[in-house]
Order: structure tokens, then sequence, then C-alpha cells
């Protein structure tokens, strides 16, 4: 039999409805895993193996009355092992955002996502490493270390999401969940060779989400493959009353049998193919959307003309957000606190000494671009360019079912690689962040590799709700590929 | 020297009393009672990752407010997010409005020294109020009860001109928000608060002079000294040829001076951005009209119509419209007695019964006479069963033991003597126990009568029948008159 931990996540479901396994066994099959691998991925910044065995435990009651046949609507999440990044709140459970400033902090309440996993029967195994404040693209913005890649410990996983990215990886968890606000699920899952899904920005609660850029914030799901993420997703999508800028309304039905094509309208933007892109990353992608022609979709040059545009304007608008968001963090209520001379004191010294630069640097480019004199030539034109890139989408989605693209114009970079250039990190994102200004679901998923054996990722992007038609793509191309189920030999 | 005219707008800041907060389930509660931070959840308290969800009764209350000031309501309106750094803040920034606000343009009449006139509102609009700060020796401590409850904010245009008119302001906008039941509006509680905008211009100039700010009003006296004092100030300066600086002023209770504001605190870049977790608020516009027609009768409506259907006299409409609760309890009396007439119902309260409670120094609503104990008193009064004097004494007795007017009258024997055998018998004895006086009487000295009168009231301790007693004096007068022989 295959190992635990090397199972599907279908497949662990099914071994747990037969009894040839309890979600105990698997749940200390996964920690084992942590122990043996973790030291040197360095996926987790908390593991709550005693919440975990608590979850298990109940899953097993769970599937003890299906068997007796006291409960038939089981979910698929019952007994499962699953990561979740740290930048969501679990009740009584250590969060800190990959921050000193939230260092010993554990939330009054669990987030709305994780809340609907555990109610289902997921098992939650820890929270997992993340660039501070889930800013920057390869976890080595964390105070607490940088996570690994699994498939090259000598790079970065991505980012932010690298610790969730990589602890899939690296088999220590079925899946985990991610935030994205500016690609932060789908690049680490390019770099990690797994299958990652940005929602529509609404369609998962962000209720718990701990907030970078509000208007761009989404909570995502890394698995291996997308019907693995469809078990997850299902599970949270769906309308929040704690979160106002939920969607209200039934969640469109994620059909995965199907694995003929005919008729989707594939759009492939001519601005995403550029220069500086990786030859092998292009190449890899190109064949990708044979494979797609060949399933039956119809492929057709399309243009994002603001494209280019998206960079400065996330670089406006996200700081400008997150200098608001962040200005709780004062050690007034909660964290640590380095006491001053006097309140102002206080406040600088707290703040000074326990954010990291990037975190400053950000929060000093939006309190600049939301200041009085600057907001009109900053904030408020980058708004009314994102109008003009959610447009580009609109026009777009008129035409074609789903947009493809690479997700990176490279694969995983060395650690230290960009540390003394931010630019060029933020460049890391170029092909993510239009997705998020426009809040269109995006899905990133393994399509081959480069010449040191690194993974390839392409990305496909829906309109705004459009999540059934990412995953049936998908699902469809996963059946005809075997890319997603290549290991890192770890 | 030179006249100099004050210009004055008010900014006010009421607590909606709500049950729940603005954008969390916490209860809204009385903070000056409650224990501290018992009121709290992750949401008002500004743990990391929580998201405001809009009070829907609070939306309500704020419309019911600016119809009252005859705004025009926006359809749309946003909320954004001010920031600054400040421990009764839990976020870091104060979620509220500013580009396109709840609603705009109203106005209310106020009036002055008999003088109508009405002052224009410049905008209304809804935010969040902050914690409460207790500053110590050597620490502050923070209570985040408060921290989240619905606040609203009423901008008045420079429309004042006196403090006469600022005071007029003030209270009429505390009868409105009490009226429209939205808030307790109380001052010392800091239920609501004040801030005034001042500047001072030569008498008839046309262009406006530099303003300061004084904030943190807390009571009617402090607002009306405080200004009071900014206008000299500012006046003086001008008058010695010196400018006025553009500030934000506090108002110090004890030495009764405006002092400014430290730097850090004035020189605030509030940064303020639409808010991304709350969708612009759009409100229906059939919504709106439902609340227009449950809107409750104000006070200088109620006034009108006390004086023109009820009949009743301006000062005592005045008095039984200044506050709802008496207003309420008067019509809650007129409509527990439809057959007494309003008016004595309206003088019983506005007279006697508010004298008692000025006296007791207590609200009406704390009064141990129900509706049905007072209509009952005045239902005696007008059946002539008791003497409006007795009837004063009755009350002062309900009033400190909350027994009822029959009870009373039984147990003090107060109840009006109508038996003429009764009140002759009296007479009687008056008659022969003055001579003399009866004497002049009949050798015409008039006025003797009503000292007789008096004499014979007083042997029956006020009880007896007025009218009644009048004509039994004057027929046994009459009655002797004849017995005497011829002088």
């Amino acid at each position: 039999m295959t190992a635990l931990i090397d199972l599907s996540l279908h497949e662990a479901a099914q071994a747990l409805r037969a009894g040839e396994t309890s979600a105990r066994e698997l749940t200390l099959a996964c920690i084992a895993r942590m122990e043996e691998v973790d030291g040197h991925v360095h996926a987790f910044l908390a593991q709550t193996p005693d919440l975990a065995l608590e979850h298990a435990d109940r899953a097993d009651k769970m599937l003890a009355e299906a068997r007796k046949g006291e409960n038939e609507s089981l979910s698929n999440l019952v007994g499962i092992p699953v990561a979740i990044k740290d930048v969501l709140t679990i009740r009584g459970v250590p969060t800190t955002c990959g921050s000193k400033i939230l260092e010993g902090y554990r939330p009054p309440y669990t987030a709305t996502s994780v809340q609907r996993l555990i109610d289902s029967g997921a098992v939650i195994l820890g929270k997992t490493n993340t660039d501070e404040f889930a800013m920057g693209s390869s976890t080595e913005n964390s105070a607490y270390g940088v996570t690994h890649n699994p498939w090259d410990l000598a790079r970065v996983p991505g980012g932010s999401s690298g610790g969730s990215a990589a602890a899939v990886a690296a088999r220590m968890c079925f899946a985990a969940l991610g935030t994205d606000t500016g690609g932060s699920v789908r690049q680490p899952a390019a770099f990690c060779g797994i299958t990652g899904l940005k929602p529509s920005y609404g369609r998962v609660s962000r209720y718990g989400l701990i907030a970078y850029g509000s208007s761009l914030d989404t909570v995502g799901i890394h698995a291996h493959s997308a019907a693995e993420m469809a078990v997850l997703y299902t599970t949270m999508a769906g309308h929040d009353e704690l979160d106002s800028t939920s969607m209200p309304g039934a969640v469109e039905e994620i059909q995965l049998q199907d694995g003929d094509l005919r008729g989707i309208r594939v759009g492939v933007p001519k601005e995403y193919f550029i220069d500086g892109i990786q030859p092998a990353v292009e190449a890899a992608v190109r064949e990708a959307l044979n494979v797609l022609g060949d399933l039956g979709c119809e492929l057709q040059e399309i243009s994002l003309p603001h494209t280019n545009l998206a960079l400065p304007v996330y670089y406006i608008i996200a700081p400008a957000e997150a200098s608001a968001n962040l200005a709780r963090y004062d050690g007034i209520r909660f964290g640590p606190r380095k006491n001053g001379d006097d309140l102002w004191d206080t406040y600088l010294k707290t703040r000074g000494e326990l954010f990291g630069p990037e975190v400053k640097r950000r929060i000093m480019l939006g309190t600049y671009a939301l200041s009085s004199g600057y907001y009109d030539a900053y904030y408020a034109q980058a708004q009314k360019v994102r109008t003009l890139i959610k447009q580009d989408f609109e026009r777009a989605f008129e035409r074609v079912d789903l947009i493809a693209s690479p997700v990176t114009p490279t694969t995983a970079f060395p650690i230290g690689a960009h540390e003394d250039d931010p630019l060029a990190m933020y460049l890391e994102d170029v092909f993510t962040l239009p997705a998020n200004l426009a809040g269109v679901p995006g899905l990133a998923f393994p399509v081959g590799f480069d010449d040191s054996g690194l993974p390839i990722g392409m990305q496909i992007t829906g309109p705004h709700l459009g999540e059934a038609i990412l995953f049936r793509v998908t699902h469809a191309y996963q059946k005809a590929t075997d890319w997603h189920n290549k290991e890192a030999l770890l | 020297m030179t006249e100099f005219e004050p210009i004055i707008g008010l900014e006010v800041h009421a607590e909606l009393q709500t049950r729940s907060k603005m954008f969390c389930g916490c209860a809204v509660v009385d903070s000056v009672s409650a224990t501290a931070n018992t009121r709290v959840c992750e949401i008002c308290t500004g743990m990391p990752g929580t998201l405001p969800v809009i009070n829907r009764r609070a939306v309500e209350f704020a419309i019911r407010v600016a119809l009252a000031l005859h705004c025009e309501i926006a359809e749309t309106s946003i909320f954004a997010r001010k920031n600054y750094f400040y421990p009764d803040l839990p976020k870091g920034f104060q979620i509220s409005q500013y580009e396109l606000p709840l609603a705009v343009n109203g106005w209310m009449m106020i009036t002055t020294n008999g003088e109508e006139k009405r002052i224009a509102i410049r905008r209304v609009h809804l935010e969040e109020d902050t914690g409460k700060l207790t500053h110590r020796q050597t620490n502050s401590l923070i209570d985040y009860n408060r921290s989240g409850v619905p606040l609203l904010e009423i901008v008045s245009e420079p429309d004042l001109r006196s403090i006469d008119e600022v005071r007029a302001y003030a209270i009429a906008l505390r009868s409105l928000l009490r009226f429209l039941e939205v808030s307790s509006a109380d001052m010392e509680k800091g239920v609501i608060r004040f801030e005034a905008n001042i500047s001072v211009r030569p008498q008839g100039a046309e262009i406006l002079g530099t303003r300061t700010e004084i904030k943190n009003l807390n009571s009617l006296r402090a607002m009306a000294q405080a200004i009071s004092y900014e206008i000299d100030r500012q006046s003086r300066l001008l008058a010695n040829g010196q400018e006025v600086r553009q500030e934000t002023l506090g108002w110090d209770e004890g030495l009764k001076v405006t002092v400014p504001q430290r730097g850090k605190e004035e020189a605030h870049d509030y940064r303020y951005f639409p808010e991304p977790d709350l969708p612009p608020l759009h409100l229906e516009r059939s919504w709106i009209e439902e609340i227009r027609a449950k809107l409750p009768e104000l006070a200088r409506a109620k006034r009108q119509r006390y004086v023109d259907e009820l009949k009743l006299n301006p000062y005592t409409a005045d008095v039984l419209t200044n506050e709802k609760d008496i207003a309420d309890y008067f019509e809650a009396t007129v409509a527990a007695a439809p057959d007494l007439p309003a008016q004595q119902i309206g003088h019983w309260i506005g007279g006697p019964l508010f004298s008692l409670l000025n006296d007791a120094g207590i609200k009406i609503r704390e009064t141990l006479i129900s509706v049905e104990q007072l209509s009952e008193l005045i239902g005696l009064v007008e059946l002539g069963k008791i003497s409006n004097s007795s009837a004063k004494a009755v009350l002062t007795e309900m009033f400190a033991s909350g027994a009822g007017a029959s009870q009373i009258i039984e147990a003090q024997g107060l109840e009006i003597l109508a038996d003429s055998a009764i009140i002759d018998g009296h007479i009687e004895k008056v008659l022969v126990e003055f001579p003399d006086q009866v004497q002049q009487y009949l050798l015409g000295k008039e006025p003797i009568f009503e000292w007789l009168f008096g004499q014979v009231m007083r042997a029956t301790s006020g009880r007896s029948d007025p009218q009644r007693l009048r004509q039994a004096l004057a027929r046994q007068l009459r009655a002797l008159d004849k017995r005497q022989p011829p002088a």
C-alpha cells in the first residue's frame, strides 16, 4: 500500500470511509512527516498536534457514525489534515503574520474560512510561514526565517503563502489555505509544483483574514489537484454575514466529470509573453495551451491593454490600504510593547522595532499616497486606472471564457537573489496582480519543469464568480497529463 | 471701539441609542455606569482580521434625524477611514463618512427672544465612537465599552450670531434627538458633545474673519463660557490690530480660558479614503419614505397643536413641550381622561406638578403619580368635590407618598362641605362670636362681608363650598338686618 501521506485527498477520504485507516492514523502520519522534513523546509510557524488530534478523534467519531449509516452526507474533508497560513485566525492558536509585532498573540476568534473547514471535519495541523503581513513573493520577509522550496532547498518557495505551498509540496498535509492579494497563492503554487486557487473577490469570506490590502485580499487554496481544491472550495465559498464584501447568493456547483472541453474559448493575452520571460516557462505554457487545444478548447490571441499599469496601480492601492490596516499594531492592546518616554515614543519604538523593513516600506508608501495634497495624484488616480484594468477583463470575457498565461516570468529563484532589489521582487507578481485588481478568480497549476528540474506553472483566469470553468478546465488538463503528480524528492 | 459680530457654527456629536453598536453586535450601554470593558468583542476592540457590518437600525435613526432636519438624503453614501493614532481608537482609524455623507443641506428653526430664525445644516453623517480614556497619575486606563457606539455628526452652517442663538440651537437639537427617540442626548454623560467654530468681523463687514475651533465642550454652560471668551479674545485682538490665528483650541474649565491644543494633536492629516471593507450604502427611496411616514411629532409642532387645538396658553404649551417626557405625560393624561378639559390638565402638569418636580430635582418619568391618579384628582376638582387649594395639598401628598387622591382626601377630611345645614351652623356661630363686626356690616361697612366669609371658611378648614357659603352668609345677614330696630 502507498504510504498514507502519498495518497490523494480523495484516496485518503476513501480509505477513511472504508475504515482502512483512521483520521488519527492519518494525522499522526502527517505529524511524523512534519518531524521528518520540516526542519529542512520550515513551512510551519506553529504546529498544533494537540488540536489536530482533537479534530482527528472527532472526525473518527463522524466516520464511525457514517459507517453505521447515521450520517450519509459526509464531506470528503472529514479527517483530512490541512495547514493554515499564519494570517488566518484560529481561536487560541498563536497567529503572527510572520511578524514580531504579533509575537505571542492568540486571537479570540476563528476565521470564517477556517471555521467552515473545521465544521466539515477537517483536521488543522498548524500555521504556515508567510512573508510578514503577506507582503512579499518569497517568504524571505518572514520575521521567523525563510521557508525552503521542497524541490530545491536553496531556493525560495515563492510567497507570500510560501509556507502553505511548501507544506503541500512536501506532503506534510493534504491541502492548505493561503491568501492572495497580488499573487500570493498562485506564484508559490507555480514555484512548488502544486495547484493553487485565488477565488473571486467576495467569494470566500475574509472574516479572520488579517488584512493587508482589503480590496484585494482573498483566501486561497493549495492542493495537488483541482479536484482536491474543489473539496475545500465548496466547503468555504458562499456568503458570510460577517463580511459585508462577501457575495450573497448561491455558489455555482463545481462539475469535474467532463473531460471534453469543446467550445471553450481560451484567450491568450499578448501582453503576458514579454521580453525577459524565461524561455522554458514560455515553452511549457505554450505546450500546455496545445494540450488544451487538443482537449477541444479554441485558442485566440487577445489584448489586455492596461496590463503594464497593474504593477504601479497595485503598489499604490495595496500599500495605502495597508497603511490603515496596520495602524492597529501599536502595542496597546495585544502583542509586545516597547515602552518609550511617552505615548508617541512608545508608538515609535513598538512599530519601529517590531515591523520589518518591507512592511515599513509599504506603510510609508501608502501613507504618502493618501496624504493631503497627494491623494488625487496617487490614490484617486490609481483607482481610476484600476477601473480600466477591470474593464480590460470585462471586454475580454465578452469574447473568451477564460484567459491563459504564465504565472510568473521565471521559476523559483535562489534564496537571497532579490535581497537588495525590492523592485525585482515586485516584478514577480506582474502576471498575477491584474486578477486581484479586477477581482476575478485565478488558478495556477503545474505544466512542466525547467532544465534545473524546477516546476513551471500556468495561470488561467475566469470572469468574476467564474470559478466553475477554471476547475473544469484544470481538471480535464490534469486527467490528460500528470505534471501535478510529480513529487519533490525530499 | 468697533463693534464685532461673531460668526458661529456648531458641530454636534450624538451617540445613538441603538441596541447594538455601529459595526458589531455588542450592546450599547451607559458608559458611565457599566463595568469597563464588559461590552466588547473582537470587532470593537480592533482585533486583527475583523470586519465591520453596518447596523441597519443606526442608519434608520440617522435618517430619522436627517428627515427631521429637512436634509436631502443621499441614496448612495460611503464610509471612509479617518486615520490617526490614539489609544482610544483601537483600529488606528475611525470609520466615518467624508465625501458623500448620509445627508446634506437641511435646516432647523430656533427661537430667541420671541424671534424665529432658520439655521442651515451642512451635513449629517454616521460614524463610530471611540473608547474612553481615564488619565491617572502614572498611567491611563481605557474602557472600550463605548468603542464602536453609533455616533451621529450634525454640522451646522456658521449661521449663529450670539450666545443666545447657540444655546437655543443646542437645546432645540437636544429636544429633536429626544423627540425622535434616537438618543438620550444627555450632556453630562457625554452622550452629546459639541465643537464650535468661531470667527468675528467688524459689524457690517462682508468678509469672514479667521476662525478658531473649540473642541470637547461637554456642557451648555462650558460651551457658552468658552464661546463668549473666544469672541472677546478675537475681538480684542482685531481691535488692537492683531491677527487671529487659525487653530484648534480646548476649553480649560478651571482657568476659564481657551487654550491652543498641542501641535501633535493639531497637525492631523487624517488621510481619509473610502472604507474598503464596506460597500457603498444604498438606501431604498421606499424605506426612506417609510421612515418619514413614521416620524413622530416634534416639539414645535406639538406646541402649535396644544395652542391651536387644545386651547392651551402659549406659556403652558412651552413648558409641556420643552421635554419629550413631559409632553408624553401630558398626552397620556389627556388620553386617560377624555372628559376633562385639556387646559386644566395642562395647567396641573405645567404648574403645580412641574414645581414639585423642580423642587425635588427629579424627572417626570420618576414621579410616583400615575396619569390615572392625576386625572382622578383633576376630575374631583372639576366636579367640585375638592377645592383648588386642597387639591394642591393633595397633589403634594400624592407626589410624596404615591397614594391616590380619594384616599388622601378621605384620610385628611378634605372633601368639600356642601351640606347647607352644616354651613349654616358654622355661620351662626361666627355671627354670634363677632357681634361688633356684624353690627358694622349692618351699618353699611360692606368689606366686612369678606372678613366674615373668611372666618367661616377658617372654621371649616377651608372645605366649605365657597358658592354655597357666600349665599348662606348673605341670607343670614339679611335676616339679621330685618330684625334690627330702626336707629
